[in-house]
């Protein structure tokens, strides 16, 4: 068993090798049950595994083992995959940098890799993963799993893939069951999809999505197939930079990033013209409040009397709930529902809440216009910088944190549309800086193959750490999860 | 109209920035702090301090002039916004009832006031005419499966999860209790946490 030394992985004991023990007590005879077979991966802590511990990374859950399995969870297992371990997550998946968990935080391995003790120095603290899937981006980055999944709220699973240099898909809202996953914001939550190559993301995909008669906000899925073609022409694609994704703080070496791929995607025939998104930086307002809305009322289940933390007293109803909410939520989740509950006061309501739902309308309305001209794809940064040192980023408070870290990564699950984050360059530090593809709605595999397209032109390094870790080639490799392990460039 | 104005507005004021690399007049937005300078210098001399490490030859120049090469966001003054909202002890009562939460400190009450000013941004959208959209399936029919008993006797297996059942029921400690009053609930919370 791998041991994860960056606190991504918090449950690998005796739950993970019970589930390795069924899985190699009858070594399989015959035919494989899927490409998913025998690949190890691992889950956020966030989605419901039953009997093992669901934590949410929070006081409120721990203990808790559910009595069911997350659909996408199953549909895994149900391939033969095998499944290692929970991710760590910031506190209910409120967050931006993986900080805020009940188990501490997520540490970036690119901060303790040969290239940024090298660029840094070795003074350098160590940096964050970004959030709130650090846990899964950090397993799939330093190689404990193959795959890992995450969840998409604001940009969850695109932000830790930035930081991280991974890929990481948050597919079309609805693509994706999200039975099983404990709800932050149902109108807007996805399970994402983490792997150091495009083509696993799209192999992964095509085994996830689906109707599920057990979450009603699932669609069909396209009718094409979600394995990659060989090559994609770009000659075909319309690229579309929306200039309102220049953001105030925008680093200059992300700003060139991007730049540099719309150069060699214009080198090699796509078209590439500048479009506009003008209500773009209004997003994280409006992301804001809706996010606060629905979390309060998600919230307001976790009361101590069906499952979870329940407090000592007992004087009465609300005296144990108002009690039990106080011992076992964070400062994050606690501020998060108490802004919540304000915007949906009645006197705030229409001034708040069915505001922001009017211009998550202009939001959708904004992609919608640009998609229907003809645009293919959109081309945009994923994350402000590149992951920030830990003192750095703790100095600000979380909810600051996300206004800034989910600038160009929610507009996306404002208009449920996929979006894919590419490894694109290190940093003059040494650490990872990702490029966003959005895509229209079901248009995950396109958006997919252009990543991989991308990905094969853009030699990314691999991550260098100094001691033990295994050399590809030195674990067998399933057929059809081609890129995993090799270093890909 | 609004928006050409809007982008040579921005692009003078992005100019104005740059010559004044650290302090931001205009309350560009840098994060929450819109319109407070203080909270928008804190910001600033933190990514200073970022990317001061940054070897500015290393930054590899790449040019297209399709892609954006200064900020393009447009400035939110203070005179756009309504008055900052305060929360008086009575509204951190109703909220604390509602949420069944406590801010615990004045901490708290300031970073809602602070998440409230960041709200007010919205308004200074135009949604004239514009219908709330509350699920972007909106325009899809829900999938209804059939009307059909497919699983259940469950009851022992959840009850399990709780932690305090008797004979098949949930136990709840007796209702119809309002909760106490704001000073006698901190002292019972901070009892709690002991």
């Amino acid at each position: 068993m791998l041991y994860p030394p960056f606190r991504d992985v918090h449950r690998h004991g005796n739950d993970c090798d019970v589930v390795m023990n069924e899985h190699h007590s009858a070594p399989p005879a015959g035919k494989p049950k899927g490409p998913l077979d025998g690949i190890p991966f691992s889950v956020k802590d966030n989605f419901c595994t039953e009997s093992m511990e669901t934590t949410c990374a929070s006081r409120m859950l721990k203990g808790y083992r559910p009595p069911y399995t997350a659909t996408v969870v199953q549909k895994l297992l149900d391939q033969g995959a095998v499944l290692i371990g929970k991710t760590n997550l910031d506190e209910f998946a409120m967050g931006s940098g993986s900080t805020d968990g009940v188990f501490g935080p997520v540490q970036n391995p690119w901060s303790y890799s040969v290239q940024y003790r090298e660029r840094a120095g070795a003074d350098a603290g160590w940096t964050i993963a970004g959030g709130s899937s650090g846990g899964s981006a950090v397993a799939v980055a330093a190689q404990t799993s193959f795959f890992a999944l995450g969840s998409d709220t604001g940009g969850s699973t695109r932000n830790p893939g930035a930081l991280c240099g991974v890929v990481a898909l948050k597919p079309t809202y609805g693509l994706l069951s999200r039975h099983g996953l404990i709800p932050l914001v149902n109108s807007m939550d996805v399970p994402g999809i983490l792997t150091r190559s495009a083509s696993d993301a799209a192999t992964v995909l095509g085994v996830l999505q689906g109707l599920d008669k057990k979450d009603s906000t699932t669609i069909p899925p396209p009718a094409t197939p979600t394995h990659l073609p060989e090559e994609i022409d770009v000659r075909k694609i319309r690229i579309g930079i929306p200039r309102e994704y220049h953001a105030p703080g925008l680093s200059a070496e992300t700003l060139s990033q991007w730049t540099r791929v719309a150069d060699l995607f214009e080198r090699e025939g796509a078209s590439v013209e500048p479009v506009s998104l003008p209500h773009t930086q209004h997003s994280i307002v409006c992301y804001h409040v809706l996010c606060t809305a629905e979390v309060a009322s998600n919230m307001a289940r976790f009361d101590g009397l069906e499952y979870g933390h329940r407090s000592a007293l007992e004087d009465s109803t609300e005296a144990l709930y108002a009690a039990t909410r106080h011992e076992a939520f964070n400062d994050v989740v606690r501020r998060r529902i108490l802004a919540g509950n304000f915007f949906l006061l009645k006197r705030n309501y229409e001034l708040y809440f069915m505001k922001a739902q009017k211009v998550r309308r202009l939001i959708a309305q904004d992609f919608a216009r640009v998609f229907h001209g003809g645009v293919d794809v959109l081309l945009t940064p994923t994350t402000l910088t590149d992951a920030a040192p830990y003192r750095q980023f703790i100095q600000e408070d979380n909810r600051t944190r996300s206004t800034q870290e989910d600038v160009f990564t929610q507009p996306a699950n404002m208009a449920g549309l996929p979006a894919v984050t590419v490894p694109t360059a290190l940093s003059s530090r040494g650490l990872p800086i990702g490029l966003q593809l959005i895509g229209p709605a079901l248009h995950d595999t396109r958006l997919l193959a252009l990543a991989a397209w991308l990905q094969k032109r853009l030699c990314f390094p691999r991550l260098e750490l100094a001691g033990t870790w295994a050399e590809p080639g030195d674990v067998g490799v399933a057929p059809g999860l081609q890129g995993a392990l090799q270093g890909h460039t | 109209m609004y928006c050409t104005l809007g982008r040579i507005t921005s692009s003078l004021q992005c100019v104005a920035l740059y010559l004044r690399p650290v302090r931001h007049r205009c309350g560009v937005y840098v994060g929450p702090h819109v319109v407070e300078n203080r909270g928008g210098q804190n910001i600033t001399r933190h990514r200073k301090k970022h990317t001061s490490s940054l070897s500015q030859s290393q930054t590899p120049h790449h040019h297209n002039p399709k892609v954006p090469q200064t900020p393009t966001w447009e400035c939110v003054r203070e005179d756009q916004l309504p008055l900052p909202t305060k929360v008086p002890p009575d509204l951190v009562d109703k909220l604390e009832r509602l949420a069944l939460l406590d801010f615990r400190n004045q901490d708290g009450v300031d970073c809602l006031e602070k998440a409230i000013r960041f709200a007010d941004q919205l308004h200074v959208v135009n949604t004239d005419g514009v219908e709330p959209m509350a699920s972007v399936l909106e325009d899809r029919t829900l999938y209804l499966r059939d009307d059909r008993i497919e699983e259940g006797d469950c009851a022992e297996q959840l009850l399990g999860l709780a932690r305090n059942t008797l004979e098949g029921y949930y136990v709840a400690p007796p209702g119809n209790i309002p909760l106490p009053e704001r000073d006698e609930r901190e002292v019972l919370l901070k009892y709690s946490e002991m």
